[in-house]
């Protein structure tokens, strides 16, 4: 494993987690790893538990078994001799320092600008000055096409817009570890394509490891160096995404390609 | 979030002349026209705070015409009397109403903490003075500061307490449902940002909070004055509605004084209501 550094990649290693709702178990003993730098794509069907997965990772929902470690740390663990204890809020919060999440239906803090909300972790988190935290912010907004939109807040933003405000602000914490969960399905379809051509550029420039979840099988063929399949709370195939995709093995994975129609 | 704006990608942003006009980035303590509005109830509070009025006995040096039903002249005449009995009833609302503010605030704390002992009782405080009048309030307080001598209070001091009691816990339900009306999403940015606590609360929640809570807080500050006459027969508080008690024992004519205390009410009821209302309409948040 590598250790952790704030532009460095971190591996996400998940050990026979558990996680239900009540009588509703979401992830059975799920094992799923990503190596440093790893792209790897989730697909699945709805209420399969993808989000689940990555929102246990962002620590938005606590497992009820098993491990998780994010570049090689316990993120709800820590060490004791050679035990381990339930983590503190504390230990919580470090790790989960390397790991950024874009969320479908974006999140962004509506009484702020679009370089207010980008600027807020920067500043307040990271300790960074604010005309650092201004420039960097710029940078990014520039890098998602929206210099011209730095002063406008996201209900003067179109959604595509907004997605990509929500993804200058988390790549401003310069996370080791980005999860993105079905970041283009809230959005018209005319505007999907701006938000996945960001995506790509974040896939081709950086180190950066990503999770994604989404329906868009000729973009998950494209940045994916994994594709897993997921079904009711378990890992039913995974493999190439070319291989997944065009020779699938399980009569599953064939049914769920089949109803959404791969290309 | 609105979709309408989705199809506009342009940099001009909003689809519509009415998004155009909103400016919502302008942080609601930062916009006049709410900060004016504040600004008049604290320069009211001000005034009620600052000057002291101390009613002497209420007691008309002019009679009515005992054949008139209603005698305009004699009416007239009880104004200004009846206006010390309203400003007596204000400052003990405004008295009050400040220690509510604080007292809930305390209390809807106290309800959210970890620590569930002190959330228990919270929760029990609230909904046991929540669902218990206040008339019946004001007679217990009296009683037990009547009775017990280790605090002498005046009528006017326990009708604050009162009142601050028991509209402590309606302000207290109004932080919370301005709490919990700030979307999930919002909770759950701040914890992908690794925001802390104090970050997360003083510059996303309670700015989004605020805007909930006002129209809440200024519907309970009216609620609170129209209960503060319990006050005159409940405390002998000399307010607007023992005015016009005394004024019927005195000379035997009630039909005017209680027509004016209704006059006085709607004086203050309906301009705060209104100002209330436009208080609403400008704070409106988009989402
Ligand atoms: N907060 C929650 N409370 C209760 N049940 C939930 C919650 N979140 C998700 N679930 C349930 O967990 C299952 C998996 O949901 P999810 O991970 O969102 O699936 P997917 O993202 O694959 O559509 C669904 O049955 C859903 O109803
Ligand atoms: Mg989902």
């Amino acid at each position: 494993m590598t250790d952790v550094s704030p532009k460095g990649a971190a591996g996400v290693r998940m050990r026979s987690v558990d996680k239900a709702f009540g009588p509703n178990v979401v992830l059975r003993e799920l094992n799923l790893e990503v190596e440093p730098g790893e792209r790897v794509v989730i697909i699945g069907p709805s209420g399969s538990g993808k989000t689940t997965i990555l929102r246990v990772i962002m620590t938005l929902e606590r497992i009820d078994g098993g491990t998780i470690r994010v570049g090689g740390q316990h993120l709800y663990h820590e060490p004791v001799g050679d035990q381990l204890k339930a983590a503190s809020e504390k230990h919580i919060r470090k790790v989960r320092s390397n790991i950024g999440m874009v969320f479908q239906h974006f999140n962004l803090f509506p009484h702020m600008s679009a370089l207010e909300n980008i600027m807020l972790a920067p500043v307040k988190v990271h300790n960074k000055s604010r005309d650092e935290a201004r420039e960097t912010g710029m940078e990014l907004l520039a890098k998602v096409g929206l210099s011209e939109h730095a002063n406008h807040t996201p209900g003067q933003l179109s959604g595509g817009q907004k997605q990509r405000v929500a993804i200058a602000r988390a790549l401003a914490a310069e996370p080791a570890v980005m999860l993105f969960d079905e970041v283009t399905s809230a959005l018209d379809p005319e505007l999907v394509g701006e938000v996945l051509s960001v995506l790509r550029d974040i896939a081709e420039e950086g180190s950066t490891t990503m999770m994604l979840v989404t329906h868009e099988m000729a973009f998950a063929r494209e940045v994916a160096d994994r594709l897993v399949m997921f079904d009711n709370g378990r890992i039913v195939e995974e493999g190439r995404p070319s291989d997944v995709l065009d020779t699938p093995q399980k009569p599953r994975t064939r049914e769920f390609l089949g109803a959404v129609g791969d290309q | 979030m609105s979709e309408a704006v989705a199809t506009s990608p342009t940099p001009s942003g909003p689809s519509t002349d009415q998004k155009l006009a909103y400016e919502p980035h302008r942080k609601w303590y930062r916009r006049p026209e709410i900060l004016g509005p504040v600004a008049i109830v604290i320069a009211v509070y001000a005034v009620l705070l600052g000057v002291e009025v101390q009613p002497g006995r209420y007691r008309s040096a002019f009679t009515a015409d005992g054949d008139l039903a209603l005698d305009w002249d004699y009416f007239f005449h009880l104004i200004p009397q009846m206006l010390t009995g309203a400003y007596v009833l204000a400052r003990a609302t405004v008295l009050g109403f400040t220690g509510a503010i604080v007292l809930g605030l305390l209390m809807a704390l106290g309800r959210r903490s970890q620590f569930k002992p002190l959330s228990w009782v919270s929760a029990f405080v609230i909904e046991f003075v929540r669902s218990t009048p206040l008339l019946v309030q004001l007679f217990f307080l009296q009683a037990l500061f009547r009775t017990t001598d280790v605090v002498n209070l005046s009528g006017v001091q326990i009708l604050v307490l009162g009142l601050a009691l028991h509209y402590g816990t309606y302000t207290s339900e109004g932080y919370r449902a301005g709490i919990n009306s700030v979307p999930d999403g919002q909770w759950e940015a701040s914890t992908a940002l690794n925001l802390d606590p104090i970050t997360k609360w003083t510059r996303i929640i309670i700015p989004q909070a605020v805007p909930n809570v006002l129209p809440a807080l200024g519907n309970n500050l009216i609620a609170s004055f129209k209960d503060a006459p319990m006050g005159g027969p409940v405390l002998a508080v000399p307010c607007m509605l023992f005015f016009a008690n005394t004024i019927r024992a005195e000379d035997f004519r009630s039909v005017e004084p209680m027509l004016l205390i209704g006059a006085g009410f709607l004086l203050i009821s309906i301009p705060a209501a209104w100002g209330l209302r436009r208080l609403e309409e400008r704070i409106e948040y988009e989402r």
